[in-house]
């Protein structure tokens, strides 16, 4: 098992965030550590992309607390979440199809030597991190316009990394994804893990949530359903948590069944 | 990525370094960054010949319409009149393409953020309008005047880029009330002289075809192709040498040394035309030492890096923290920059600012030369060495069409025709890059 620290990297306290006359999020708790995968489901419009705009700093938070190494801060900027160590993928990549991997990798922080553009550091770079990560793509130097759905996935993850941050947001990173490619972006998902990052998944596909979490976290309709651990927990009761439907058909039809057995 | 079965060797292979993965353990855990599916070029001459061929038919085609329509124009001008590749015409077209090829150079960054400058033509002209009267009217010296009109040609391109990047009015519209609004307020300045004939002195003179690089000394023209083709070799090994030492990809001696050979076979070549008729005229070496310049901050300097990205994609820049109007008005800024530099040379080519200066199809010949010389109009493609292949093409036409004695009518609508062609050529070949799945 993944060793889990005992501070959370990041947590977010009775965090809530209205847009005019909704109330997007209301008192939602959130912890994530060191080494752990937490994934973020929910129904369309239960809060998840906003919950993790508050911590990119998209939306400053109305009222809570967001706590950095058990220390408060305030993310008001992306340049906030950024400068403590939060790097976000978001769902559309936001890659350059013209440049190659390397520019893409180190778009808006290229190395320099003598005020010139250091290729040959971040060609080498980027081939370490590639290769540490196992993201296997064609050449480094190849426009990101050439590679596939799931290459350009994995560059935008990588590219997350290149500012060595504590905690990864990954917004539905297989969503668009066949096969092959998601199961790629969930390897990578768990390398992120054995480097000891915190990373936090937004996912619509249970399979992958089980397959990678630790722990699901629940939001419905902007408040926190349930935190489970992904271990002991069923693929039904995470389905239920995410709806609401704690009573419905297979739930009286199950209960039923218990009693009679008990009988 | 397909045809991919015949290729298997990589280039540049490093020591200690895995190249080829075992295609049947993709779970190794230490794979190579390379995919077995890479199509890597072939070692030797014949990796370039199928690397070339396989890039013609993604759509890659980079410079290659310039070198076929030189070869098909120069053929066809020399059938018609055996004078179009003499020394003396030659030397001609070196000269009078630096002009527009300015103009063309500002034009390449617009291009490269995928918008249009319309306006440049329009610019260049009050620039030559703008420069007479500092200089004639107000006995400017000269060196002054043409850093003034620079200047004032920088704050018009910032003025356009403000109103695009800020306000967010189309390029195109801004510029074409530009293209009206400038060339208005030349015929204002001109207004009641009609023309103004500029003394030969200072930059006028430098820029004017009796001006030749160390005075026409035979070695003056083979001093500068040498030191072309060294600093190529010498950047060359430098890079390979670095690159070798962090275990990167890098050039082999085979291929420097190809590069540095077609160059200096060009270069020489050039140099013993040129020196046959009167040697290289200043304004060429000028043009030549702007765009090694330029070249170098588009490729490689954080800003040059930041064109390309917001030309590629917008919104991808600005998560990446770049500052995208800035990039915006600072790339229109240096359109206009360089319109108002291709104005002084046009003043130097005539010695005069008049009410046709900058105006006819001056705009034209610039995007045509952009275009053509392989930089695309949806952005993000592009090399400012278009600027002087392209023109190398237009600037062919033009003096053709003089020596054939051609009427105006005549050379407006093959202009015309180039200027469509180009940009035909421009999105069949981006239609088949993704297509190929590289745009």
């Amino acid at each position: 098992m993944v060793h889990v620290s005992a501070t959370p990297v990041l947590a977010l306290r009775g965090v809530s965030k209205r847009f005019g006359a909704v109330q997007a999020l209301t008192d939602v708790e959130l912890e994530v550590h060191a080494g752990e995968v937490v994934a973020l489901v929910g129904d369309n419009g239960a809060g998840k992309s906003t919950l993790v705009k508050t911590v990119a700093g998209v939306h400053p938070i109305d009222e809570g607390v967001i706590e950095w190494d058990g220390k408060p801060v305030s993310i008001n900027k992306p340049h906030d979440a950024q400068g403590l160590g939060v790097a976000t993928v978001y769902q559309d990549l936001a890659l350059c199809d013209n440049l190659d991997v390397v520019g893409n990798l180190y778009l808006g922080r290229e190395l320099l030597r003598r005020g010139v553009i250091d290729e040959v550091t971040m060609e080498k770079n980027a081939r370490e991190l590639l290769s540490t990560l196992s993201i296997r793509i064609p050449s480094v130097r190849i426009p990101i316009a050439s590679l596939s759905g799931g290459q350009r996935q994995v560059v935008a993850i990588a590219r997350a990394l290149i500012g060595d941050p504590k905690v990864v947001i990954l917004d539905e990173p297989t969503a668009a994804l066949g096969v092959e490619q998601t199961a790629q972006v969930l390897d990578l998902v768990e390398r992120l893990r054995e480097r000891n990052l915190a990373v936090i998944l937004i996912s619509h596909n249970m399979a992958d949530v089980k397959a990678v979490a630790d722990t699901v976290a629940v939001l419905r309709l902007g408040k926190n359903n349930g935190s489970f651990s992904v271990k002991d927990t069923s693929h039904e009761e995470i389905i239920a948590a995410i709806t609401g439907a704690t009573e419905n058909a297979v739930t009286r039809r199950a209960g039923r069944r218990s009693a009679e057995a008990a009988k | 990525m397909s045809d991919t079965s015949k290729v298997d060797k990589t280039d540049g292979v490093v020591e200690g370094q895995t190249t080829v993965a075992p295609a049947d353990d993709p779970t190794a855990a230490a794979v190579s960054v390379v995919d077995p599916r890479l199509l890597v070029r072939e070692e030797g001459l014949k990796g370039y010949w199928t690397e070339f061929k396989r890039k013609v038919k993604g759509g890659e085609i980079g410079s290659l319409p310039v070198v076929l329509g030189l070869i098909v124009i120069w053929t066809i001008f020399q059938l018609k009149n055996d004078r179009f590749l003499s020394a003396e015409n030659l030397s001609n077209i070196s000269f009078y393409l630096s002009a527009t090829g300015m103009i063309a150079i500002g034009l390449v960054f617009v291009l490269l953020l995928g918008e249009i400058d319309l306006s440049v033509g329009s610019v260049s002209g009050l620039a030559s309008a703008l420069f007479a009267v500092f200089v004639v009217n107000h006995s400017m010296n000269p060196w002054l005047g043409l850093i003034l009109t620079v200047l004032i040609g920088v704050g018009i391109g910032m003025f356009h880029g403000w109103f695009f990047a800020k306000i967010g009015v189309p390029a195109f519209v801004v510029t074409l009330a530009g293209f009206l609004g400038w060339l208005g307020l030349m015929l204002w300045l001109l207004g009641s002289t009609g023309t103004i004939n500029i003394p030969d002195t200072g930059p006028v003179h430098l820029l004017s075809q009796r001006s030749f690089f160390m005075d026409q000394a035979i070695i003056g023209a083979y001093l500068l192709a040498a030191l072309g083709v060294a600093s190529l070799l010498v950047g060359s090994l430098i890079e390979q040498r670095r690159r070798k030492a962090a275990g990167v990809p890098f050039r082999t001696n085979g291929e420097i040394a190809l590069r540095v050979g077609l160059l200096a076979v060009a270069a020489f070549v050039a140099a013993y035309v040129l020196n046959s008729s009167n040697g290289v005229s200043n304004a060429l070496v000028i043009f030549l030492v702007c765009l090694v310049i330029v070249d170098f901050v588009l490729r490689r300097t954080p800003f040059g890096r930041k064109v390309f990205a917001v030309g590629g994609g917008i919104e991808a820049a600005r998560r990446a923290g770049i500052n995208v109007s800035l990039v915006r008005i600072s790339v229109f800024a240096i359109a206009g920059g360089f319109a108002a530099v291709g104005g002084m040379f046009f003043a130097g080519q005539t010695q005069s600012a008049s009410l046709t200066s900058g105006g006819g199809n001056t705009l034209m010949l610039a995007i045509a030369a952009a275009v053509i010389g392989g930089t695309s109009l949806f952005g993000g493609r592009g090399s400012v060495w278009s600027a002087l292949l392209g023109m190398l093409v237009i600037q062919s036409i033009q003096t053709g069409l003089d020596l054939l004695n051609m009427n105006t009518s005549i050379q407006y609508m093959i202009t015309g025709a180039v200027l469509l062609g180009a940009v035909v050529i421009d999105s069949v070949s981006r239609k088949s890059q993704k297509a190929a799945g590289r745009a």
